[in-house]
């Protein structure tokens, strides 16, 4: 393993140990105001100051970490594997499952899935956990997010389909399933990666957004997206404010770096 | 003209396949979310229970999805009648006929600025020995996309730059990752290696044989971007006050406007039916050369 | 040919816009959505109201500094037979903006048009105190007399919200007799008002009002862009700014940011009490006692969210009037005292106990509930953080769901599935018998148990008959009475919990002369006539 690799991985085993250690530490730390301290500067007491609360800002970016780090990625994950199962095997195998998978992303791409969303919240049960509407987010996220990427990973497998190495593998006798699998899979790999690295953000700020419909985590759970929110209004950002942003750039970075290079495959 | 015919009709008819089908999902989630139903001005305690129940009979009309789909199928088709928005009270088509000019100004100036801007990190990127600008270019990528539209707006619109453009900044980060990659595999080719060491001119390379054999996979792309930057339309439209279509679109999905709402739909789906058709027949084009 | 025409007519325009020998002026600043309407009888959103009350002339205006009643278009009028006959007698000589004259015809033509059975609007069902149509008599050319079928309770008042439109005028609703016509409208972007040349009133000198040429409204919904656009000077008012903008704006732009005081604004939240809501047999029975009630508001910090969410630009409130309503509010209430032991004493002789720091009723069940409020407010998600902490210290444990607004109207209005609301109450009639649908028992904006049959309990009766009481009185001073002690009810049972009174909040442009920001809508221009600002200079836009 590469050293750029190795620290990545350490700096994201870092972040999640401290935000689940922020938990255990103090049940209630993201929660408790210091209603005499509202919008405190930095100090020993609150590295990080406190919110327009009193909250304590390190407390509460750490808390949100524990979450945020998971759910993000888990989602973007999952939006790519069916981006790649639909976008790949569309492009891969043509015809009329070409034509299927190309109408079903053009719906999705165009269909108003907001109301879904709010379908979906309003089935939870009023004292549901405040983390059950923010993974529902990230679990709908998941699954309707898939749409964009599997037209542009279709487009790279047909490029692929009549590469070199897959007319020579063809000739060779090998069977689509293992074309497919073993040799055009890989080589889209930089595409699905580009594809997982830009949903995470996407992801993030999504859930941001869709708090303001009341579609993440409620009150007083912090999130990475509703702390994003506080820079909604440029004027009203100090220094401090943009330490959320900072930790939402650092692990998308490590988990780019954490990934194994590209091999080439021919 | 009759291989033109042949080639279209089938196309033409999965376009009006895919609209029917889109706007009754379309009309179907609106209904069952909820909220469908109320009206805000229920709050209003001056309102007498005649005018109440007036309010709740103004949206009657569109609690049957099928009655409602039916009817508005059979004006649009028959009379060219997109209908009335129930909360702006005003004909759909005028409002299309006045907020689309806006969003095609917007989409087109953010594809153009966003794919500009991408070509213009990703290639120094590529290009460059120099981790410092590889890891520039990487930061101001991640910041676009960390940051939410409402501040990159305010940003934009305090230092006097034209609000319009902010689509491109949204865009931008969401193709610079593919650009940068196909171009990496690209510039990695042989044929380019040997043109580089044997002095060959940058744009010359970039022009004559790196793009050329990017352009099925661009040209893909080329058609998401326009869902990619409808998609960003709509929150930049509402933010800044645009008046596209996208602003349109919010607004129906906070009133529930389910007309105004299905007839979005519909324009959305045939957009993105045409660009993505022209994009893989470009791309086919491309390939056959 | 068409071309010079189009040029002749907006010269005309814009030369008759300004009186001669001086350069136009333009007063700027945004709507926060479309008006919905430009028809002034059909009002009910406030983008229309704005148009309404810029272009609309009334027969009687409330002065919204002073709160009493000023004659306009009517230069007198009497009250009759306990406020079931209201005779109007009108100035002479007035006209319309496109010049027909104005005269009692026009006056009985507008209510005809306003008590039409299929005019459904606020303005109008205020009115509409039987099912029976008012009689409108035209006695001559300056006198109209109207009779109701049952007494209007604060009758003149409520001509403040009816603007006059012509009976003969062929541009119909938008000839007007305000000091501002219509002149265009772009939708989306912007409505341009234009100064009605036959505005009736004149300044001491004799100056025909009003001063500023031009209005222009700007379609806005962005309030962060529209503060950008005020601390550039290209907009010369916001109408309602919120607390933090306003310490932001008095840092930087001295004298621009204005604080009027308690408005008529108040957070609240309300229990549901609905007996067929959805919820648990033994939560029901917690809401439905208003010692639970009374111990949740005497848990809750009210100074807190005054000074922390509105940073001192509001106060705790007592009860349904705000202490900007001078006559209607009763002086001898109090905000229930934040007084955490007091509250623990009337959970505890309700049979409330305390178990490791949380609370259980009777019958061993922990005291959870949610309280649901509108998605996207910043200040009410703050709140709603607020008494999480504020109930905790009682034991209680509060989950705040932040909804939608449509979805948080559906479960409110209709499915009643939901257990504590936070919302605010906006009294639009300085009048409370405009809430007349919130206090009677069996009204649909009863919000806490709408829609009874008969009243659920013997305090809704005393309300309901209280209500009506002051409905049929014509004395104000026996109707303030009867309101007092409903009010006295509302704060003992407390179905409503008050929480603060907002301030009003204005940011107007120290450049504008005449300004007098007041709490009453719409706070920053209630004195448009009169407002004067610099001519506007070419590159100000």
């Amino acid at each position: 393993m590469k050293k750029p690799q190795l620290l990545a991985i350490l700096v994201l085993a870092a972040l999640l140990a401290a935000g689940v250690a922020a938990g255990l530490w103090h049940a209630d730390s993201h929660a408790r105001q210091f209603r005499e301290l509202p919008s405190a500067r930095p100090s020993s007491t609150f590295p990080l100051g406190t919110d327009d609360l009193g909250r304590d800002r390190l407390a509460r970016l750490l808390y949100a970490t524990r979450l945020s780090l998971l759910l993000a990625p888990a989602a973007a994950l999952i939006a790519t594997l069916l981006a790649a199962l639909a976008g790949g095997t569309a492009g891969y195998f043509g015809g009329w499952w070409d034509n299927c998978i190309v109408r079903a992303i053009d719906l999705m791409l165009s269909l108003p899935w907001l109301f879904l969303l709010l379908a979906a919240r309003a089935l939870l049960p009023l004292n549901a956990p405040p983390v059950a509407s923010l993974v529902m987010t990230y679990g709908l996220l998941a699954v309707l997010g898939w749409a964009g990427p599997a037209r542009v990973i279709r487009a790279g497998t047909r490029h692929l389909r009549e590469s070199d190495f897959a007319l020579q593998a063809s000739a060779e006798g090998c069977s689509e399933l293992r074309i497919f699998s073993r040799h055009l899979i890989p080589n889209l790999k930089p595409v699905l990666l580009a594809q997982l690295w830009t949903t995470i953000p996407v992801f993030i700020l999504a859930e941001a957004n869709l708090g303001l419909l009341g579609l993440s985590a409620s009150e007083p759970f912090p999130t990475w997206g509703n702390l994003l929110r506080e820079l909604q209004n440029p004027f009203s950002i100090r220094p401090v404010t943009l330490a959320p942003l900072a930790v939402v750039m650092i692990s998308v970075a490590c988990f780019k770096l954490a990934t194994p290079p590209q091999e080439q495959h021919s | 003209m009759r291989k033109i015919v042949k080639t279209l009709a089938p196309r033409i008819g999965t376009l009006a396949a895919t609209a029917l089908a889109g706007g009754l999902l379309t009309a179907f989630l609106v209904r069952v979310s909820p909220g469908f139903d109320v009206d805000e001005r229920q709050l209003d305690p001056r309102l007498s229970e005649a005018s109440r129940h007036a309010l709740q009979q103004e949206h009657a009309v569109n609690r049957n999805v099928l009655g409602f789909y039916t009817h508005r199928l059979e004006r649009i088709v028959l009379h060219g009648d997109l209908g009335t928005s129930s909360s702006l009270n005003r004909p759909i088509s005028q409002l299309f006929r006045e907020r689309l000019p806006v969003t095609a100004q917007i989409m087109a100036i953010g594809i153009a600025g966003g794919w500009t801007l991408a070509f213009a990190l990703a290639l120094p990127a590529v290009m460059c020995r120099s981790r410092v600008v590889r890891g520039m270019a990487g930061l101001f990528h991640q910041a676009l996309l960390c940051l939410p539209a409402a501040a990159l707006a305010l940003i934009v619109f305090d230092l006097g730059g034209p609000v319009r453009a902010l689509v491109a900044l949204v865009i931008c980060p969401r193709v610079f990752e593919y650009v940068r990659n196909l171009l990496a595999e690209a510039y990695a080719q042989p044929h380019i290696l040997t043109a580089r060491a044997k002095g060959l001119a940058g744009a010359r390379i970039f022009a004559r044989h790196v793009l050329p054999s990017v352009a099925p996979q661009l040209l893909a792309l080329a058609g998401v971007s326009v869902s990619i930057a409808f998609g960003a339309a709509i929150p930049v439209e509402a933010l800044c006050d645009l008046p596209g279509i996208g602003q349109l679109a919010w607004r129906a999905a906070i009133a529930r406007d389910l007309p105004l709402l299905v007839a979005i739909t519909f324009l959305v789906i045939v957009v993105t039916q045409v660009c993505n058709a022209a994009s893989d027949w470009a791309g086919f084009r491309r390939r056959q050369a | 040919m068409k071309r010079s025409f189009v040029l002749v007519a907006t010269l005309g325009l814009a030369l008759s816009s300004a009186p001669a020998g001086r350069a136009a002026t333009e007063l700027r600043f945004c709507l926060r959505a479309e008006p919905k309407t430009f028809d002034p009888l059909l009002v009910d959103d406030g983008n229309s109201e704005t148009i309404r009350y810029l272009t609309g002339g009334v027969l009687i205006r409330v002065n919204r500094k002073t709160q009493q009643l000023t004659p306009e278009l009517a230069a007198s009028w009497d009250v009759e037979r306990q406020g079931r006959r209201i005779t109007f007698h009108l100035r002479p000589k007035l006209k319309f903006s496109d010049g027909t004259p104005f005269s009692a015809e026009d006056v009985a033509f507008t209510m005809k048009r306003l008590m039409d059975p299929e005019t459904h609007s606020p303005t109008a069902d205020t009115f509409r105190s039987s099912d029976v149509p008012p009689q409108i008599t035209v006695s001559s050319p300056l006198t109209v007399s109207i009779l109701f079928g049952a007494p209007v309770a604060g009758l003149e008042r409520l001509f403040d919200q009816v603007a006059i439109t012509s009976a003969r005028s062929p541009l119909k609703t938008a000839a007007v007799l305000g000091p501002y016509s219509v002149e265009a409208y772009k939708p989306g972007v912007e409505v341009l008002l234009v100064r009605n040349p036959n505005y009736w009133k004149m300044d001491a000198q004799g100056v025909r009002l009003p001063y500023i040429d031009r209005i222009r409204l700007e379609i806005q919904q962005n309030r962060d862009i529209e503060l950008v656009r005020f601390r550039r000077g290209e907009l010369d008012l916001i109408n309602s700014v919120d607390a933090d903008t306003y310490d932001d704006l008095a840092r930087v732009m001295p004298g621009s940011a204005v604080d009027a005081g308690a408005s008529l604004e108040a957070e609240m939240m309300w229990f549901n009490q609905v007996p067929t809501a959805p919820l648990p047999a033994y939560k029901l029975a917690w809401f439905q006692s208003a010692a639970f009630r009374r111990a949740v508001s005497e848990a809750i910090n009210r100074a807190d969210i005054c000074r922390i969410v509105y940073r001192g630009h509001a106060q705790p409130a007592e009860g349904p009037i705000s202490p900007a309503n001078q006559f209607w509010f009763n002086a001898s209430l109090k905000p229930h005292p934040y007084d955490v032991a007091s509250s623990r004493r009337r959970l505890e002789n309700e049979g409330f106990r305390v178990r490791n720091g949380l609370l259980y009723d009777g019958d061993g069940h922990l005291v959870e509930f949610s309280l649901a409020t509108n998605a996207g407010n910043h200040n009410r998600e703050r709140i709603a953080s607020m008494l999480q902490q504020d109930l905790q210290a009682v034991g209680i444990r509060l989950n705040v769901v932040t909804l939608d607004f449509p979805s948080l109207i559906e479960r409110i209005t209709q499915t009643f599935n939901y257990e504590a609301c936070l919302l605010a109450l906006t009294n639009l009639d300085l009048d409370p018998n405009a809430q007349m649908n919130v206090w009677l028992s069996s009204a649909s904006n009863h919000q806490w148990n709408p829609n009874q049959k008969q009243p659920a309990t013997e305090w809704e009766a005393q309300i309901d008959k209280l209500m009506r009481a002051q409905a049929s009185a014509s004395r104000a001073e026996d109707r303030k009475r009867h309101f007092d002690r409903v009010q006295q009810i509302v704060w003992e049972q407390a179905p409503f919990l008050y929480l603060v009174t907002k301030n009003s909040l204005t940011a107007i442009s120290p450049d504008i002369q005449n300004r007098s920001p007041v709490v009453l809508t719409p706070q920053a221009f209630w004195n448009v006539e009169v407002l004067r600002k610099p001519p506007t200079s070419a590159g100000s836009r």
